[in-house]
Formats: C-alpha cells, structure tokens, sequence
C-alpha cells in the first residue's frame, strides 16, 4: 500500500506497512535517525516529532496517522541548527551522552509555540514524558527559560 | 558520525608505534606524507596548520572529547578551533581504550601532556632553526611559534618539514607548561566540541549506524539465565514481510562472560519487521538451574549470610573484645536490589562480515573487549576485527560489555549480510549484566560518651566476577576496596567480613558500582548512631572519620589497598579531604541553622575513584507529597581539567542516585525479571528532580581524580537521612518510592 508523507517540507511516497509506527518509516525507511528509539511504548519521549506542530510520540503512532500531515523532526526543527532552544543547549552545555536531547528539545519546542514563557510548573507538566538518564533536568530548565527570553540574565545553575 | 582513522593506511605508517612506543615520539621520517606530519599516534599536524587529535576514549555523556582534545591543544599550544577530533576505533597503538573507573583523566593527564609538550618543544626547536634565534626567545600560542623580539612568526604548519628532520624527544623528559601559561586546563566554560551534533541529530550513535544492504536483528533471549531454546516454529516470523532470516543463536556455556546470550534471532529489513517477526515466533526454554531465583528468597539468604561471621577481610583491634566491652552495642542491616544501567540507547552494534575479516560499529565503551570477545567467538585474530566506536547513547558500564556486538557478528558471518542487532527496551532491563544484590549487616560498639569504639561491616553479595568465573562468590580485594577497605574511619577496633554468595544472573559494574550500597549502608548507619546517641548528624560523621590524616594500610587495618590503579603515595586515604568536603557542605546549605529552623536535611560523603564527594539533600512537603526540594555537592577531585563537565557529571549524579535510591530495583521471580520497561522500572522524571542544585568544586592543585562515578554514592544515603529528618522513620534499603508518595 502507498501512502505520501510530509517530512520537514518534503513529500515521501512510501510502500510501507500503513501500521509501521513513524519512528521506524523516520529512521530505517528514510535515514532521519535524529529521531530516537527509547521504549517503544511512549514512555520515555525520545522518538519526540511534531505532527501539525504538536509533539507526539512516533514510536506509537501508526504512519497513516501522519498521512496528509506535517511531521518535523529535529533534523527540520531549524534550517541550521538555531533555533533558540539549540542556541541555549549549546551555550549551557546541556547534553551529556545526548540521545535523548532530540526528543528533549522538540518537546521544549512545541511547549514554547504554546507559551512563550513558562513556569516552572509548565516546564514539569510539559516536559515529563521526556527522560534523561544522564540526568541533564537541571540545564533543560534552565536552557528552556533562556530560550524563552533570550535577552534576560539566566538565574541558576549552572 | 565520528570521525574515524582510516586504519589500515594508517598501521601501515607506524611500524614502530605498535612496537611499544604506544605514547611515544616516533622518531623522524618514519611516516607522514609531505603534508603532514605524525609526531605521535595522538597528534598530527597539516601543512595547513590543522591539528588533528585522536580520542582514544569512547564518549558516553561524560564529554571526554571535549576535555581531551583542550587538554592536548592547550599543551601543544594550539587553538581549540583549529583542531579535528578523531575517534581511535581500538587499535593497540593507543593503549587500553576501556573508558570505565573514572579513569579517562586521572589515568592519562601527565602522559598526554608531556605528549603534546614534546611536540611542542620540537616545533619550538624547527621554528628556533628556521628564524636563527634561541627557542627559549620563543613564545607559542595559538598553533602559532612567535619570536616577540623581532615580531616574527611562524604557524604550525610552515614548521613541520623542519620539525620532522629533528631528533625525537622522550615525552617523559619533555617540560611542561607552567599552570599560569594554560588556558584551557581548568578553565571555566571549555566548549562542547560535540554539542552541535547533539542538538541537530546529526551525531551518530550505535543504533545510526546504516550501511547498504543492512539487516536489523531482534533477538528472543532465554527469560532464565542458562536456558535455551527447546523447541521453535518460525513459519508465522518468516510470514512476516520484511523478515529475512531467522537464525538460532549458539547457547553459552558459564562462565558466560560476553558471550551471545543463546535464543533465536530474527532479522529483517527495517525494525518493525523484525519486531513482529519476534512477536509471531512460537517458542519454548528449557529449564535451568536458576529457575528458582526469587529475590524475596534470595534477600533471607543474604540475611542470613550476613548474620553469621564471615571470613575476615580486614581488621584492626581487637573487636570481639572491643563489642564485649561497649557500653552499648548498635546493629543495623541495609539491603539493595540488583540495580539495571538502562542508558537511554539500548545496546546496538552493527556487524559486517568479509573474508575472514569483521568490521563493527558500536556504542561501546570498550572496542578491545569487542575485538577480543568477537575473535573468540568466530575462531578470528583480534586483529581482523576493527572496532568503529560511535557516540554512545549513554553507557554507565552496561557498554563495557561486548555481548552485543558478539551477537551482531555471529549474525553477520551466519546470514553473510551487514547486521545490526537491535536490543530493545525490555531486552535491556530483562537481560542486563546488573549491579549486584547485597545484603549488609553493620554493627557498632558505643562507649558511655556516646564514641564509636568497635565497628564490624559485614556484607554479602554475588560478585562481578562470577561472570568471568562460575564458581566464584566471594568478592575480591578490588571489590571490597569499593568503600569498605578504604573507609576512612577513627575507630580503634575495626573488622569488615564477607559472606558468600552465588550469582544467578549476569552481573556487572555499574557506574560506581560497589560504592553504591558500601556508602549507602555505612552513611545511613552513621545518621542512626548520632539519631541513637542524640547528637547532629555532622558531628557524628566528622567524629566517625575522625581529624583530618593520612591513614596508612596499618591504620586501616588491611595488607594491601587496590587503590583504583593508583598509588597511596600520590592518592591516599586522606581523612582530612573527606571531612573537608563535608564542612563545606554543611556551610553551603547552612546546615544548623536550617536546620533548627525545621528544614528536612540529610547529609552522606564518600571517597571513590580517589576523589572526595559530600551531598546534603532537603525535603520538603509540597501537595501532600515529599519533594526533593534542593540538593548541595562538594566534590574534592583534585585538578579538574574541565569544570563544567565536573559539575555537569555531578548534576547527573545526583539524578542517577536518586533513581536508584527511589526507584531501584529490578526483581526476579522464577528466574525471570519482574520489570520490562519505563512503567514498572522508573526513572526520576524532570519534575522529581530538585529545582535547586548547588555543585561546588574544590580548588586542588592534588593529581586529578575520577569525576564521572564519584558523585553516585553519596546520593541514596542522603536522601535516607533527609527523610529521616523529615519523619523520623528509617529507609534501609532500596526502592524508596512507596514512601516518596510514588506508586513503586
């Protein structure tokens, strides 16, 4: 069965199982591996994308769900990686081992499209499907709010 | 993707490196073509002046590239943005690449920097030639050898013709630069040479790698240590489109060490398929003697190990005698679960298969165990198998393993395809080479002051090294140096016993490994005896370490100290560096006076991989829940190369203990694990994490120690004592949610 997605601006026509989730058509169909597998069972936010702009879980979500869709991944989130929230992870050093920053940051993204300046509250609520082993929690706060008000002095660490 | 050595050209040039020269100057025109120059194995320089490094240490999270590459540059005096890093894919020449024990840094700063300052010197001495000045006129900054009193200069590249007509120079003899002449050794904010990548998803992990023709593998593995596979009926995974093969996997014989687990693989064309494919297989195990592994069971007989006397591992006093004599005796038992790594990346390496010859790619912390393991397994020299490290997405020991990869090799010489065996989420909790189980009976003999005049420690656990050795169950020195020969402690009359122990399933080190449940139980029961002698939790840790000193073996009551590769005379037991960090953290949280104020803290320090870490950890009720609500860390690691990564791998701790400490705990029941993936294992998530993080990094000029796992320990008995503090109820053992407020 052929089906047309709309990954990062371009259109793919795919024979591919409609039920594949978008995580396995993203990375081993069309070599978008900046999208990671974490859990398979949406509960730990690696496989982060946006569909129409609201984060979803691509390891759960059936490729025919995206048909006719906007699927962004990281490698799409900014046309050269600098997009505020990549510009404040850089300067704050927030990855570690960083495989699950990509799903990190698309979650932090598709938070800030809604609110531009959240609390801290917001950051817990929005950001709790996404887990980091490496326990890089402190930065992303911190990283989230400078990229939320680029111009104001960070408070916190580091 | 990492930049990799193209290796074969690049052996081919270094017939003497691999003669023992591993960190040395090769001497003169025995390799580098026109336009470069290969002074060492770690340094080449271009006619352009491009510097390329090589990283010889696999990177995990911990940023050792980055600390790597300004560590060589800063010596050599080259500028950090005109140097190429480039990965070692485990060659010999580079020395052991095994990137475990905190050992990156502490192991290597003086060699690599009197590497890169003999290089140097001899750019300095070509540049002193060329300009007919003495080198000692010379100044040499950014790849640049400058001559201040003429205003002439020369860069790198315009000197390496002259450089490699020079005599060789012995690293050993080379002169460092002074401290005042760096500028990236200790720097505040060093830059994240692979962030970029990070945050763009253009860096290339384990599970990237993607060559043509790729098979992916899923693999269903015996649910019992030591079963296999009786019968299996693939028709329905075969049926599956895109499934190319089902291959039956061999089944290992003990010690299992890293070889394939056994089971039955599938391997298809994307992942999906073979993840069906796996669904669809109809199988059935065999039994196994581990059938009957329960952890409640397998907890009673810990317990009742460590009740009895056990064989003595150290001793000081006469403690019998010393207990006899106490005014009051004090006992307390700690237990702590078999512990699972899960890095976010579950273990993946790909496999391609050609004549004889195997290439792999893998998230690996240890490429030479690869090698090794994989030319056993296919009957192969070490040297046909060239390992490709890639980023790993996180590794905290579970990738010093090369099961793995042996597994992706095995397929890939079977099916005669490129393989890559995917191990998923439950794969990795089910099937982990865990921490291991412990059992930790603690007794302390009081004076009528209320001063610890006897402490016997015994502890009992199945040890890693069962893995290696079937039979073995009884810790070695190197384990029991882990918190417990080492501990520093003022106590006339001392004995740590030991119980065995036999291992039923695969263990393995875990980031600070042994340390987790030494420290734990030793810093809990030092909050009980100042809660039982009604004294300040500070005060009794300061009093239990003891004034600040050198403890000799005699002191501590052992022949022998492991020391973590080190010697005592550079790294030794220093009380006085232990409660340093312990003062400082207390003044930092303002200890008395929040406490006074009602403020639930909790307090625990340790010593491992030879630096100095204290935690206080504060609670506080919020929505009817116990929060972690703020948390302070010194660390004393000596010489930090790096700062922010310090502090960064500090912050990480602090999140991994506390899962450990809330969470921890993978069980077993009929042999099986009990827990599958994030729902019934969880990890700290963002909003559990406490928003106020202090790390404060002591200013040494004391050799560098380890800084990846010495943050780890101190965390679980802190938030034990915080909670204490907060309730007055005692956590002895791991996991800690139920009272936390979470589900599990």
């Amino acid at each position: 069965m052929s089906l047309r997605i709309k990954v990062n601006g371009v259109l793919h026509d795919l024979e591919v199982d409609p039920e594949m989730p978008l995580l396995w058509v993203l990375r081993d169909v069309l070599g978008l591996t900046g999208t990671k597998y974490g859990c398979g069972q949406a509960l730990c936010g690696a496989c982060s994308v946006h569909l129409d702009g609201r984060v979803i879980r691509s390891c759960v979500t059936p490729v025919r769900r995206a048909e006719g869709r906007a699927i962004t991944t990281i490698e799409g989130l900014s046309a050269t990686g600098d997009h505020p929230l990549q510009r404040a992870w850089i300067e704050l050093a927030v990855p570690q081992c960083g495989y699950c920053q990509a799903g990190q940051i698309m979650a932090a993204a598709a938070l800030l499209a809604e609110n531009p300046e959240p609390t801290d509250d917001d950051i817990d609520r929005s950001m709790a499907g996404n887990l980091c082993r490496c326990g890089t929690y402190t930065r992303i706060r911190t990283a989230i709010k400078r990229a939320a008000k680029p111009s104001a002095p960070t408070e916190g660490s580091p | 993707m990492l930049e990799h050595l193209h290796r074969r050209s690049f052996l081919a040039s270094f017939g003497l490196a691999a003669s023992g020269l591993a960190l040395g100057i090769v001497p003169r025109n025995a390799h580098g073509g026109a336009a470069e120059w290969q002074p060492s194995v770690f340094i080449h320089i271009a006619q352009t002046s491009l510097v390329t490094l090589v990283c010889h240490r696999s990177e995990m999270g911990q940023g050792i590239r980055s600390s790597l590459a300004h560590l060589l540059a800063d010596e050599l005096g080259a500028n950090i943005d005109q140097v190429k890093l480039l990965q070692a894919d485990g060659d010999p020449v580079y020395g052991d690449q095994n990137t475990d024990g905190s050992s990156s840094i502490r192991k290597r700063y003086t060699e690599l920097r009197r590497l890169a300052a003999a290089v140097r010197v001899l750019l300095t001495q070509a540049a002193a030639k060329t300009l007919r000045v003495s080198a000692k006129s010379l100044t040499v900054a950014d790849g640049i050898v400058s001559h201040p009193a003429s205003g002439r200069s020369l860069p790198f590249g315009e000197l390496i013709d002259a450089a490699r007509k020079l005599h060789p120079i012995d690293p050993a003899k080379a002169e460092l630069l002074p401290r005042s002449a760096l500028r990236y050794i200790g720097a505040p904010a060093l830059r994240s040479l692979d962030a970029p990548a990070y945050v763009t998803g253009a860096a290339i992990y384990g599970a990237d790698v993607r060559p043509s023709g790729l098979w992916i593998a899923v693999i269903a593995r015996p649910p019992v240590v030591g079963s296999t596979v009786r019968t299996y009926d693939d028709t329905k995974a075969l049926a599956v489109p895109g499934v190319r093969a089902v291959v039956r996997m061999p089944d290992p014989q003990p010690p299992y060490a890293f070889k394939p687990w056994g089971g039955i693989a599938i391997l298809a064309d994307n992942t999906w398929a073979a993840l069906r494919g796996r669904d669809a297989l109809i199988l059935e195990w065999s039994s196994s003697v581990h059938d009957t592994y329960d952890s409640t069971a397998f907890r009673s007989t810990l317990r009742e190990a460590a009740q009895k006397p056990g064989t003595v591992r150290r001793t000081r006093g006469d403690l019998e005698a010393a207990l006899a004599q106490a005014d009051k005796v004090f006992e307390r038992e700690y237990y702590v679960p078999h512990l699972p790594h899960v890095p976010m990346e579950p273990p993946t390496a790909t496999a391609i298969y050609r004549e004889g010859r195997v290439e792999i790619w893998a998230s690996t912390q240890n490429p030479q165990a690869v090698q090794k393991a994989v030319a056993e397994l296919l009957g192969i020299h070490a040297a046909a198998v060239t390992v490709h490290v890639t980023f790993l997405g996180g590794g905290f020991g579970r990738k010093s393993k090369a099961d793995f990869a042996t597994e992706a090799a095995y397929l890939a010489k079977h099916t005669g395809s490129p393989v890559r065996v995917q191990w998923t989420r439950e794969d990795d909790i089910q099937h982990d080479y865990y921490n291991t189980v412990s059992y930790q009976h603690l007794t302390a003999g009081l004076d009528m002051d209320g001063r610890v005049t006897a402490w016997r420690h015994r502890t009992v656990f199945p040890p890693i090294r069962s893995v290696f050795d079937a039979s073995a169950n009884m810790p070695s020195p190197s384990d029991l140096q882990q918190g417990l020969l080492d501990l520093a402690l003022d106590v006339e009359h001392i004995r740590v016993e030991t119980g065995a122990a036999p291992a039923h399933v695969r263990i393995g080190w875990l980031r600070s490994v042994y340390n987790i449940f030494h420290a734990f139980a030793t810093n809990v029961f030092i909050d009980e005896l100042a809660a039982e002698t009604g004294a300040d939790p500070v005060a009794t840790l300061l009093g239990v370490i003891g004034p600040p000193r050198i403890l000799s073996l005699e002191d501590l009551g052992i022949g022998a100290l492991g020391n973590y590769g080190a010697s005592l005379e550079e790294h030794p037991v220093d009380a006085g560096r232990l409660r340093a960090v312990v003062e400082r953290c207390a003044e930092l949280c303002r200890w008395t006076r929040q406490r006074k104020r009602g403020r639930a803290l909790g307090i625990a320090a340790h010593r491992s991989f030879l630096a100095y870490v204290a935690v206080v950890i504060a609670l506080q009720q919020r929505e009817g829940r116990i929060h972690i609500d703020e948390a302070w860390v010194v660390v004393d690691a000596g010489l930090i190369v790096n700062p922010d990564q310090a502090r960064a791998q500090m912050e990480g701790a602090l999140v991994f203990g506390l899962s450990h400490a809330l969470f921890g705990g993978v069980t077993f029941r009929e042999g099986r694990a009990e827990q599958s993936n994030f729902h019934d294992l969880r990890l700290l998530r963002i909003g559990d994490a406490p928003r106020r993080v202090h790390i404060e990094l002591v200013e040494s000029e004391a050799p560098p120690a380890g800084i990846g796992e010495p943050g780890v320990p101190p965390v679980a008995p802190a938030l034990s004592n915080a909670y204490f503090a907060m309730t007055g109820v005692r956590l002895r053992e791991f996991p800690m949610a139920k009272a936390f407020g979470f589900d599990r």
